[in-house]
């Protein structure tokens, strides 16, 4: 794929709240002193008044975006994955979540592509974490096309809304007519053989994995799943009886994310076999993104070798 | 509102703590007793509300950063006439409104879902910045307790209305000196309260908070004051107006029995009297 444009989700996040803003007169972006690295200072840049900077206090920021949302705005409370689920999980599931504020939470540098920074700062839980908040909308957007329509969606949508943004640039997925709707997966190849479910950077490893596979006859069905709360089971059970094999894969946990809420879906409404793509139940490390993504198997060549090992099986 | 009228409801909204916590057979009584006061002046002279319009956009808000007096919040509701008093003894039911720490999904009026110590004080200053960008001129009130201040939330939300300024806003700490596991200084020591706020940028009033005029005199001078957030510190007797429960650690988070119902009860009808 070395001809494919390249751009981090986050950037999309930073550019998209800054285009938006003549649209919504009522969006304020609040940070924690991390808007060069989140790219809220995108939107710092251009709307100075509607930006808040709360300091590297990431629990105290979480209540000011729930005050914010009760005065008639809507704010974007932005910080790491790290940070806005780990550190703040109460205040987003007691400040937030309980009364269904209309706040969203833009995390950025999820997942291990967060690289050089290691395992303190690369959360793999922030999905399962939001994911257990009742009421609360998780979306984990593939490209910069899907970012920057899911920021849009989470503005028109009235409740609280959690959106995973990554740090490395990842190939452009999806054109300009793509159809984004929250809630709605979308099959981007159809297959006969195993069906593969995929989020993140993970999509574009699935794709890359499909066209190996293809080269050995083997049918693999790729399906997006941006949303992973509420998750498109319908999408998700018909695939599986079409291929009665499915894949998950995401960089996030085998625990409790996109291959959680796979695994729920399935085991309860159409008992499917199944494997989890991911990081399997460890802490990340150090590293280059791209050498990380190799090592932890989320690349398309780790992916490609995966699907065909459970499909061999 | 005179002082005589004041402490008649203050006296009421004490009545209803002790209604509503012996119904529950649980609750905390002693924090919303001693900030009962505060509550009244609150509700019936200091801030611009509706209860016929709970959601009225230019409203001052409210937010009990200290939840677990919810049924301080509840009495003073229900004086003013957000919702029927003989919802009282619901408090805590199965199905009530009245949950055991305040909800804004279950009744309308409470400004803010609260109970998890520390929150509230961040919620408040996130409205009152709310107010600042939207140019809209209501206040928003927090109440908190001397053992909240030992949350670190608390101080990472001072800092921000310290910084950005916020004068629309008013921290109360009701510092009536104990928490559930003792006095707050055998607990950890969050003293001098006073000189924490005001190197956190606030505009301090140390007072009284069971007397009326220098709880008058207090909130007047908060809205006097211009580009700085205002903290009242109210030194209040925990368990205020009920004999066995003044001052006593143990009536943190008890609700009076059946005979301690009765006392309870008879203190307050004595006091009522009193105000004639």
């Amino acid at each position: 794929m070395a001809d494919v444009k390249k751009i981090a989700t986050r950037q999309s996040y930073g550019e998209a709240l800054r285009d938006l803003a003549e649209e919504y007169p009522n969006l304020v972006v609040l940070d924690a002193d991390l808007s060069n690295a989140t790219k809220t200072g995108v939107f710092k840049k251009a709307y100075p008044d509607r930006f808040i900077n709360c300091g590297i206090a990431e629990s105290d920021m979480m209540g000011i975006a729930a005050g914010l949302s009760t005065t008639g705005l809507i704010p974007f409370a932005s910080t790491f994955a790290m940070f806005a689920t780990g550190r703040a999980y109460e205040q987003v599931r007691n400040s937030i979540g309980y009364p269904h504020l209309n706040v969203k939470i833009g995390a950025t540098h999820a997942g291990i592509s967060v690289g050089e920074d290691g395992a303190s700062h690369q959360c793999l839980e922030d999905l399962a974490l939001m994911r257990m908040i009742p009421g609360m909308v998780v979306m984990c957007p593939a490209d910069d096309t899907e970012a920057r329509m899911a920021v849009k969606a989470a503005l028109d949508y009235v409740g609280p809304v959690y959106i995973r943004f990554g740090r490395a640039a990842v190939p452009v997925v999806f054109g300009d007519d793509y159809k984004f709707e929250i809630g709605k997966g979308a099959i981007l190849r159809e297959g006969t053989d195993v069906t593969v479910v995929a989020n993140g950077l993970c999509v574009a490893s699935a794709l890359e994995a499909a066209d190996k596979l293809a080269a050995e006859g083997i049918s693999a069905e790729v399906i997006n799943i941006c949303t992973i709360k509420p998750l498109d089971d319908d999408l998700i059970i018909a695939s599986a009886k079409k291929t009665g094999k499915v894949v998950t894969a995401e960089e996030h946990s085998i625990v409790g994310g996109l291959g959680g809420a796979v695994a729920e879906c399935l085991s309860e409404k159409c008992p499917t076999p199944l494997y989890r793509i991911g990081v399997r139940d460890r802490f990340g490390e150090s590293g280059p993104a791209g050498e990380l993504l190799k090592k932890y198997k989320l690349d398309g060549q780790g992916v490609y070798e995966q699907i065909k090992e459970f499909v061999a099986k | 509102m005179n002082n005589n009228e004041l402490r008649y409801f203050a006296n009421e909204v004490r009545k209803s703590i002790i209604i509503g916590t012996h119904s529950a057979k649980a609750g905390h009584p002693g924090g919303s007793l001693s900030a009962a006061d505060i509550f009244t002046f609150l509700y019936f002279e200091e801030m611009h509300i509706d209860p016929l319009n709970p959601t009225m956009p230019d409203r001052d808000r409210f937010v009990l950063s200290k939840g677990q007096t919810a049924p301080g919040l509840y009495g003073v509701m229900a004086e003013r006439g957000y919702f029927p008093k003989e919802e009282i003894p619901t408090l805590r039911h199965t199905g009530a409104r009245l949950q055991g720490h305040p909800s804004m999904q279950y009744l309308p009026g409470i400004d803010m879902s609260s109970g998890s110590l520390g929150q509230g004080i961040s919620v408040a200053c996130g409205m009152a910045k709310g107010a600042k960008i939207q140019n809209k001129d209501f206040r928003v009130y927090t109440l908190l307790g001397d053992g909240e201040l030992e949350e670190g939330q608390v101080w990472e939300a001072a800092m921000f209305a310290g910084a950005k300024k916020l004068d629309n806003l008013v921290v109360i700490v009701d510092n009536n000196n104990l928490q559930i596991d003792g006095t707050i200084t055998e607990v950890n020591n969050p003293y001098p309260i006073d000189k924490k706020f005001e190197a956190f940028n606030f505009h301090v009033i140390n007072i009284d908070g069971n007397d009326f005029d220098q709880i008058r005199a207090a909130f007047k001078e908060a809205r006097a004051t211009k580009g700085m957030p205002t903290a009242i510190i109210a030194k209040t007797v925990k368990g205020k107006g009920v004999s066995f429960m003044e001052n006593n650690v143990n009536w943190h988070g008890v609700a009076p029995n059946d005979e301690q119902f009765e006392i309870a009860m008879k203190d307050l009808e004595r006091i009522g009297e009193e105000i004639g």
